[in-house]
Order: structure tokens, then C-alpha cells, then sequence
């Protein structure tokens, strides 16, 4: 392709992008933004991640390190899949304090002040200058190869005027839409509609290359793959090195937030944080289509073309070499797009840093007294401001390029700005997530992190000192890498818990971190009067129209007429939050400060201010107490709901086995009784009628009386006789009183009488009941030959007195023991021995109202039982001690 | 042939039941366990089953339902008296030919299995 058409068609392209940008600006400011809010422009315009760096590079850097390549594209797929909670929350809380850069968000979290936004704004121009540079020589590199028939012998830095011509170009642009206007938010859709084109060029180049080489250079994927699996063999470098991996992974994700570029499109271009939910997905889609076809792409160039052709620019020299010169055009328009749009970013990040942070602050100090009448423009300054510093930026990166004559490798310059940026990443995260990371954690964090990296990884890349040296098997870049974060995290965290933070850093500190927005009281209400040179102020700011359309939307608010609403807080938080989506957190603040709040703020305001905060975090909290609160009676009331069906389950289940309990013994003696009436019968049949009817109708009494005891038992109603007693007297009676129960049956008892002398404060006779049922029962149903019981008192900790009584019989299955203290627990029980089943249930009673328990122990042997007494029972509100 | 097989494991009641229908010139034969319920009727082919509904083990219910689903057809189909001490108001399976809720008077269980038998 002849360079004439070439140039031409570049031409054309920017034109395109020119008229792109110019449409959707127009759009917007008509409030049409429509399509362009959506949230595929701003998955698209994340792209700009994908400078001519990994345009390029990726090629490059795969063919030089095999597939270390990946980790540019895992760590922001890491980030984004992992972590988008924190990217959302990072967009709101920007959002809300209207931040412009990065710069800005950590100024704004560390007490608005101006010194860390203007230290945070020279490490980026310093990691990012070089960064520029890179992607103006990859353009000007992308030139020569249609300019020169040789694909050996292309120079460095031999197209100094292309570049020259790009960066001026490139400069028009940034000025043209960068610039436009000072919006609050700090939006540019024109840009970022124009870099969505781009992104689009950039991944079908890429794509429609890829498709080109595996199909038709190689033989399709099987093939790529073998010849892929040829070169990896016969390469050492593709092995994986861990540290390495890990550290790449880490700096690439950190990268994707801090890089000014980066944070530009994703927090301050961003609308709302919803848009991540789409793009959370998306843009790592994006980055695994971009990064498919590298590795086909490096192994196929170096293949085919000759061993000194420079694998940078293989995506362009294949095709060139393949004749496909259309294909060729193509990815050098991608090429092209991937460089213009990163440096169009970043140059309007970088710029807004340097105005908001270093010229904007100068100005306002050198003219301290800023009168009314003043007729410096404070508008036309910041415009002016950012214009001078995107040109800047650009010649800065221009001159870099020509002075350094190129860097050999495209990725190595990548990597020093993506280090350069991680450093800022602890002080932003710990901001966030961490209220009590303060001003001097920052600092230190930020500058011990730019110190090391400055020796140890940028000076190293542009000539200046050696590489530390390092142990043998240490990577370099790893260690680099891992030492500046961790001493970085290190002096971030232990200045912090060391350090004081002032006021407004508490309150940015509560406000980033708690989510909750303290009101500003600082600066008193007063009457509209005082307006009117915040009004002056502002127009400088925004122009005439805007600043007087935002006073009056104001004093509507408060229910005025005219143009001049009160100073309230309310107000001056507003004000001070768009002005700062103009000039910055710290800008804004001082500027507001100098006009409306006097002159410092007192010790008095300050109180209010931390009581102010305190009490709209109490005023949170307490919501949150309410909402508790609320959500726990709901549940409470489904629970005894829940609890009220079943109880009405049990009472009918209890009244039908009272029911069955009363019917049965009713019928043996009406039954009976009938038949005692019949003439003929025998004296001996009349006399065992006459007892089973004695004996059933005892059986009913001792039943009636179970369910009245259990009764009073339950209802807590039972009135206890405490008083001391002698355990040993207790087990003494209640043995000979079970002794009724099969009297034929003759038990040894076991029994350790020492430990029985022991005094009880209890109601003796309650306990004498619960013993004698459990002895009772324990003659009824051991089943052993010699029947032994045996009786165990041993005081326990607390003071009060444990009795176990096991017997030597089979015992109790597994699957019944926990059902044995529940009400008629016999009922379907084949050993059933006359009782109802109320025994146990009653001594659980007994023993709950006496303070203790009745437990069953498994695994004794036989049938063992654990009562355990308190030192003395509880006073209960309504028995207590008085028949004692 | 047994005339009465009675399933009750009350020793009071069976007795007392015994005691009424024997006297009546009716054979009458005693299961006192719902466990064995079953093959006890089906050893037995008795003319009339007298059931009570609250056994251990098995509750006739279940030795109910499974009568009416024996293969031997004439053995399915014999008829069925229940006892039940839950009262009137929780009267057990339909499949029962008759219910008769404990206590009875002793006329109300006479009248009741000699039409059962006839």
C-alpha cells in the first residue's frame, strides 16, 4: 500500500473520530445523552486498557516470555470478576464527592488535602510521561513499516517527525473535547464515545488478524496448536516462574484501577455504578478476546519472518509480508486506535490532575485576596490551565521519546507505569475500607512506595543506576515489585495507627468508609446577603449561565425568590461538591472556606462538626436498630405462630391420650360392674371382678392426680416446703417406699453411705417423690438376675449434689431416651406396667422446679439416671420460701 | 372354627370381653400384642375380628389395613369390630366394619357382634 494512501486513510479515520466526538459532545449537551449512557460505551471505553502496548507488545512480549503475556489481561479479569463489590463501592463514593481523578479521591479521603493530591499528580506524571511516549513511538514505528520495503532495518526513532505530527494532532484533540467545558461531573462523552469507536477497530483488527493466521497462515487450530507446542519446547522462557506471575498479576490489577487512564474511564466517566454489573463481565470478555490470538500471532512470526524482524510489530509485518495489504491497514488502524486512545485519556487525566492540583492551588495562593470585582476569570484560567498542561504532557512525552530514542521493548515501559500507580493503591484501599488510615499513613505509604520504585524499577529503565542486584533465582522485578508494596502497606498502616487525623479528614474518613454523610455545620447560616460573593466565585468557575442556574435551583430549594439562597449547610456542601468536580476536593474547600467560612475553622466548630458526624452515624445506627428490630419481631411472631400451631398439634394429641388414658381403665369397670349384676356367678369369679374393679378405679385416682400434679408442676404454680434435709434419710425412705413395687423381686443395692451424708436445702418431699419413681421404675423393668442397683452421690462444682441410680438391667434403647421424659412416653410401649407414663415427666417437672435436673445417662450398663440439685432451688416470683 | 378373635392387650378388658361374649355360646380367642396381630387372624380365620385400635407395637389400624389387602379373598373380607378409647370424635378407618367406643355397656357389645355374626 503506497504511505501517500496510507496517510490518507489515517486521515480519514481521525476525521471520522473527530465528527464521532463532536456528534455525541453535541448530543449530551442537549441532555440527549441517551445511547450514550449505556452501559456497552462504557464497557468499551474501558478498552483504553488495552494500549498499543498490548497491541503490539502482546505480541512482542510473547515471543520474548512466552505466555507471562497472560497476566496483563488475568489481573484486571481478577479484579473486575472478584472484585466488583469494591469497584462499585469505589464509583459511589466518588461519585458522591464528585472526584476527578485519582489525585483527587486520595486528597479528598485524607482531609482535602491539596500536598497529597499534588505528590499523588507527580508520581503520575512521572510514570506516565514514558507511558505516552511509548505509544507515540509504536505509531510512529507502525509508519516506518509501511514507509520501508525492508522489514530488518527499521529505526528506532527514525520517525521523530511522524511522531511529532501524531502529537500534535493528538494534543488538538484533547484540547477540542477535553476541554470543552467544566462540567461538575467531569464527564466527556464525546471522548469516551470516541474511544468506544475505537475499541471496537481495535478488536476486530486484532480479531481479523488472529483468524488470518490460524486459518490462513497455519492449518487451522489443530495445526496453530502443534506448532505452538513446537515453539514452547524449544523455548525456556516459557516456563512459568510463580513470583513473577504473582507479582505481574498484582500490578496488573492494581493497574486497572490506579493507572490515571484507567481511573478516568471507570470511576469518573462512570454514571452510576450500576454500569459495572454489565461491564463486570464484559470488559474481561473483552480482554479474552483481545488476548486470544497473541500467542498464534508471536509463534506464527516467528515462523515465518526473518529472526531479526522486531516481534513488536509481527501483527503488522505478518500480514504486510503475507501480501494482505487491506488486512495490514486494518491492525494498524487498531494499532493506531489503541495508541490515540490511550494517550487522549490520559492526557486529560493527567491534565486535570496538574490544573486541579498544582496550578489552580498556585494561582489561588498568589492571589490570596481574591475581591469582588476581581476581574481574574477564574474559569478561563482552569481551562487555560488544563489546555497548557495536555500540551505539555504531550511535548514532555514527544521529547521523552526523541531523547530516549525508544525503548528496545514496548512492554518494559508498560510495567514501570503500572508499578508506578500500584503504589498509590494501598492508601486508596485502606481510604476506603479502613476509617482510621489518616493523612501521614498516606503520605508515608505513597512516598516510601514512589522512593523504592523510583530506585529500584523507574531510574533502572531510563539508564540511571544500576538494578539492585539481587540473590541468584530472585526475579528482579518480582522482589521489586513486592518489597515497595509490602514497605509501602507497611508505613501506610503503622503511621496511621501512630498519627492523629484532623477533622475534616475524620469526617471524609467516616463518610468514605461508613457510607454515612455528615452534614456540614461548620460554617453557620446566615442570611442570602453573604451569597452573592460565593455567586461571584462560582461564575468564575463555571461561567455566568451555569453558576447562576445552580444558585437559583438552590434557592428554590430553601423557598426564596431570586438568586441567593441562605448559607445554609445544606448549601454550602452542595456547592462545595460541584465546585470540586471542578477544580478538586481541596481546591473547592479552600476556596468556599476563604469566602463563607471566615478564616479557619474554630475549635467550637470543630466540636460540632465531630458531634455533627457522631450523631449522623447515631442517627444511622439507630435506623439500623429500628430495621433490626423490626425484622426480628416479624420473626418472632412467625416463630410463636409457628410455636401455637404446634402446641395446638400437642393439646390435641394430649387431650386423645388423657382420653385413652381415662377410657380404658373406665371401661374394665363398667364392664365389670355389669357383670357382677349376672345371677349365677361364681363366689370367686365375683371376688376377682370386685378387685379388678378396685384395682382400675386406683389406677384412675393415681392418674387424675398425676395430670393435676404435672399440672401445677407446669404452670409453675407449686407451692415448694424448702427447708434442709439429709440426703441419706431422703434415699432411706424412698427405697423402702419403692420397695412396694414387685415386692417378690429382691434387689441388692449398692450404695456408698459416707458420700450420702450431705445436707440439701430442697423440697424434701418433692425430691422424695422424683427418687422413689425412678427406684420404682428401676424394680419395675430391670430385667438382670441378681437385680443390683446402685446409688452414687457425689457433690458437683457449684456447690450442689448429684445422684446417679443405675440399675444392671438392658436399659433404655437409644432411640426412646430422649423420648422417656415426655408425657405418656409408655404409651405404645410393649413393657408398659400399669403407669400412664407421667412418672418421668413429672420428676422433669419436680426437678426444673427445684433448680436441677433429671437427665438419662447412656452407655451405664442398665437404666441410669442423674438428678442433679442446686446448693438451694431458685426464688421464683410467685412460690418462694414461704411454708419454709 | 374360632367364633371371635379379640387383638387387646388390656388384661382387664380382654377378660371382661371374654367373659360377656363366652357366655353368649360364642368361641372366643385372645391376641393381647398389635406384633403377631396379622398371623394370629390368619392361623385363626375367625368369623368376626374384635380390634383394638391403641396396641403395642403395631396399632390395629395398620393389622386392619393389612387384612383388607390380604390375597386371601374371603380372609380380606372378614368383618371387623373395633374398640377405640380416643372417643368418638377420632373414630378409626372406614374399612372397619363396626366402632365401638370404649366404654361400651355390655347389651351395646352383645347386640353389636351377634349381628355382626349372623
Amino acid at each position: 500500500m503506497p504511505f501517500e494512501a496510507l496517510v490518507a486513510g489515517c486521515l480519514l479515520y481521525v476525521a471520522l473520530m473527530f465528527g464521532v466526538a463532536f456528534a455525541a459532545d453535541r448530543a449530551a449537551s442537549r441532555g440527549r445523552a441517551g445511547w450514550l449512557d449505556h452501559p456497552a460505551v462504557y464497557t468499551l471505553s474501558l478498552s483504553v486498557y488495552c494500549s498499543a502496548w498490548t497491541f503490539y507488545g502482546a505480541v512482542g512480549y510473547a515471543s520474548r516470555s512466552g505466555l507471562e503475556f497472560a497476566t496483563i489481561y488475568l489481573g484486571p479479569t481478577v479484579v473486575f470478576t472478584g472484585a466488583w463489590w469494591g469497584l462499585r463501592r469505589l464509583v459511589r463514593v466518588a461519585r458522591r464527592h464528585h472526584v476527578t481523578s485519582i489525585a483527587d479521591l486520595i486528597s479528598a479521603r485524607y482531609g482535602k488535602s491539596n500536598r497529597l493530591a499534588a505528590f499523588v499528580t507527580l508520581i503520575a506524571v512521572i510514570a506516565a510521561t514514558p507511558y505516552v511516549a511509548l505509544q507515540l513511538q509504536s505509531v510512529s514505528l507502525s509508519f516506518e513499516v509501511f514507509a520501508t520495503d525492508s522489514l530488518a532495518d527499521i529505526p528506532m526513532a527514525g520517525g521523530g517527525g511522524t511522531a511529532l505530527w501524531v502529537a500534535g494532532g493528538l494534543a488538538l484533540f484533547t484540547i477540542l473535547f477535553g476541554t470543552r467545558n467544566l462540567a461538575a461531573d467531569e464527564r466527556h462523552h464525546g471522548v469516551v464515545t470516541a474511544i468506544a469507536l475505537e475499541a471496537i477497530v481495535k478488536l476486530l483488527a486484532f480479531l481479523a488478524l488472529g483468524v488470518f493466521v490460524v486459518w490462513g497462515l497455519a492449518d487451522g487450530p489443530a495445526d496453530m496448536l502443534s506448532r505452538i507446542e513446537a515453539a514452547a519446547t524449544g523455548h525456556g522462557g516459557w516456563l512459568l516462574k510463580p513470583d513473577r506471575w504473582t507479582a505481574l498479576l498484582v500490578v496488573s490489577g492494581a493497574a486497572v484501577i490506579a493507572l490515571p487512564r484507567m481511573f478516568q474511564v471507570l470511576v469518573v466517566e462512570a454514571a452510576d455504578e450500576d454500569r459495572l454489573a454489565v461491564a463486570g463481565w464484559a470488559f474481561p470478555a473483552y480482554l479474552f478476546a483481545m488476548s486470544l490470538f497473541v500467542l498464534p500471532i508471536a509463534v506464527m512470526g516467528q515462523q515465518l519472518l526473518p529472526p531479526d524482524a522486531n516481534p513488536d510489530l509481527y501483527v503488522l509485518t505478518l500480514p504486510a509480508a503475507s501480501g494482505q495489504n487491506w488486512l495490514a491497514f486494518l491492525v494498524f488502524l487498531g494499532g493506531f486506535s489503541a495508541a490515540t486512545s490511550m494517550v487522549v485519556v490520559c492526557t486529560i487525566a493527567l491534565a486535570t490532575m496538574i490544573s486541579n492540583h498544582w496550578l489552580v492551588p498556585l494561582w489561588l495562593m498568589l492571589r490570596r485576596k481574591p475581591q469582588s470585582g476581581d476581574p481574574e476569570d477564574l474559569r478561563g484560567f482552569v481551562l487555560n490551565a488544563r489546555r497548557l498542561a495536555i500540551g505539555a504532557v504531550m511535548a514532555v512525552g514527544w521529547v521523552y521519546y526523541q531523547a530516549t530514542g525508544g525503548t528496545a521493548a514496548l512492554a518494559a515501559m508498560g510495567l514501570v507505569a503500572f508499578t508506578g500507580m500500584a503504589q498509590v493503591l494501598p492508601a486508596m484501599i485502606g481510604g476506603l475500607v479502613w476509617r482510621g488510615a489518616n493523612r501521614h499513613g498516606a503520605f508515608a505509604g505513597v512516598g516510601v512506595g514512589f522512593a523504592l520504585w523510583l530506585a529500584m524499577i523507574f531510574l533502572p529503565s531510563v539508564g540511571i543506576g544500576a538494578p539492585p542486584s539481587v540473590p541468584s533465582g530472585v526475579d528482579p522485578l518480582a522482589l521489586a515489585i513486592f518489597l515497595s508494596l509490602a514497605l509501602n502497606t507497611l508505613a501506610f498502616i503503622g503511621l496511621s495507627i501512630f498519627g492523629m487525623p484532623d477533622p475534616v479528614e475524620r469526617l471524609q474518613g467516616l463518610s468514605f468508609v461508613s457510607a454515612v454523610d455528615p452534614i456540614r455545620h461548620s460554617r453557620m447560616a446566615r442570611g442570602a446577603d453573604q451569597a452573592e460573593p460565593l455567586l461571584v466565585m462560582a461564575r468564575r468557575v463555571w461561567g455566568a449561565e451555569d453558576a447562576l442556574r445552580f444558585f437559583q435551583s438552590e434557592a428554590a430549594f430553601q423557598g426564596r425568590s431570586g438568586y441567593l439562597p441562605d448559607l445554609t449547610p445544606r448549601f454550602l456542601t452542595r456547592l462545595e461538591r460541584r465546585l470540586a468536580g471542578s477544580v478538586g476536593a481541596a481546591t473547592a474547600h479552600a476556596m468556599i472556606d476563604s469566602v463563607a467560612g471566615g478564616a479557619e475553622l474554630t475549635v467550637s466548630d470543630l466540636m460540632q462538626v465531630a458531634d455533627e458526624a457522631q450523631r449522623a452515624k447515631e442517627e444511622t445506627q439507630r435506623l439500623e436498630t429500628a430495621r433490626a428490630e423490626l425484622a426480628r419481631t416479624a420473626r418472632q411472631l412467625r416463630e410463636a405462630n409457628d410455636k401455637l400451631t404446634a402446641l395446638s398439634v400437642q393439646k390435641d394429641a394430649f387431650l386423645g391420650q388423657i382420653s385413652h388414658e381415662l377410657r380404658t381403665p373406665m371401661t374394665s369397670v363398667r364392664a365389670f360392674s355389669e357383670i357382677l349384676r349376672t345371677p349365677d356367678l361364681s363366689d370367686a369369679d365375683r371376688d376377682r371382678f370386685a378387685k379388678i374393679i378396685y384395682d382400675e378405679a386406683g389406677r384412675l385416682t393415681r392418674l387424675l392426680d398425676d395430670l393435676l400434679d404435672l399440672s401445677v408442676l407446669e404452670s409453675g404454680q407449686a407451692q415448694l416446703s424448702v427447708t434442709p434435709a439429709n440426703l441419706h434419710d431422703l434415699i432411706e425412705r424412698a427405697l423402702s417406699a419403692a420397695s412396694a413395687t414387685r415386692p417378690e423381686r429382691v434387689f441388692r443395692v449398692d450404695r456408698e453411705p459416707l458420700a450420702e451424708y450431705v445436707g440439701v436445702i430442697t423440697d424434701p418431699d418433692r425430691l422424695l417423690q422424683v427418687l422413689i419413681n425412678v427406684i420404682s421404675n428401676a424394680r419395675k423393668y430391670c430385667d438382670a438376675e441378681p437385680p443390683v442397683l446402685s446409688i452414687r452421690v457425689r457433690r458437683s462444682l457449684r456447690g450442689g449434689v448429684q445422684i446417679d441410680i443405675v440399675d444392671n438391667g438392658s436399659g433404655i434403647e437409644a432411640a426412646r431416651q430422649s423420648l422417656i421424659f415426655e408425657k405418656f412416653a409408655r404409651l405404645n410401649d410393649p413393657a408398659r406396667a400399669g403407669g400412664a407414663g407421667l412418672g418421668l415427666a413429672i420428676c422433669r417437672e419436680i426437678m426444673a422446679n427445684l433448680g436441677g435436673d433429671i437427665t438419662y445417662l447412656p452407655g451405664q450398663g442398665g437404666a441410669a439416671f442423674r438428678i442433679a440439685l442446686p446448693r438451694r432451688p431458685p426464688v421464683p416470683a410467685n412460690a418462694g420460701l414461704r411454708r419454709a | 372354627m374360632l367364633d371371635i378373635l379379640m387383638i387387646e392387650d388390656e388384661p382387664n378388658i380382654a377378660e371382661a370381653v371374654r367373659f360377656i361374649l363366652t357366655r353368649e355360646g360364642w368361641e372366643v380367642g385372645l391376641h393381647a400384642d398389635g406384633l403377631g396381630g396379622i398371623e394370629a387372624i390368619r392361623g385363626a380365620k375367625p368369623r368376626l375380628v374384635i380390634l383394638d385400635v391403641m396396641l403395642p407395637h403395631r396399632s390395629g389400624t395398620e393389622i386392619l389395613a393389612e387384612l383388607r389387602g390380604d390375597h386371601d379373598a374371603s380372609l380380606a373380607a372378614t368383618p371387623v369390630l373395633m374398640l377405640t378409647a380416643r372417643g368418638q370424635a377420632t373414630l378409626p378407618a372406614p374399612q372397619a366394619d363396626a366402632v365401638l367406643a370404649k366404654p361400651f355397656a355390655n347389651d351395646e357389645l352383645r347386640a353389636m357382634v351377634r349381628r355382626m355374626l349372623v
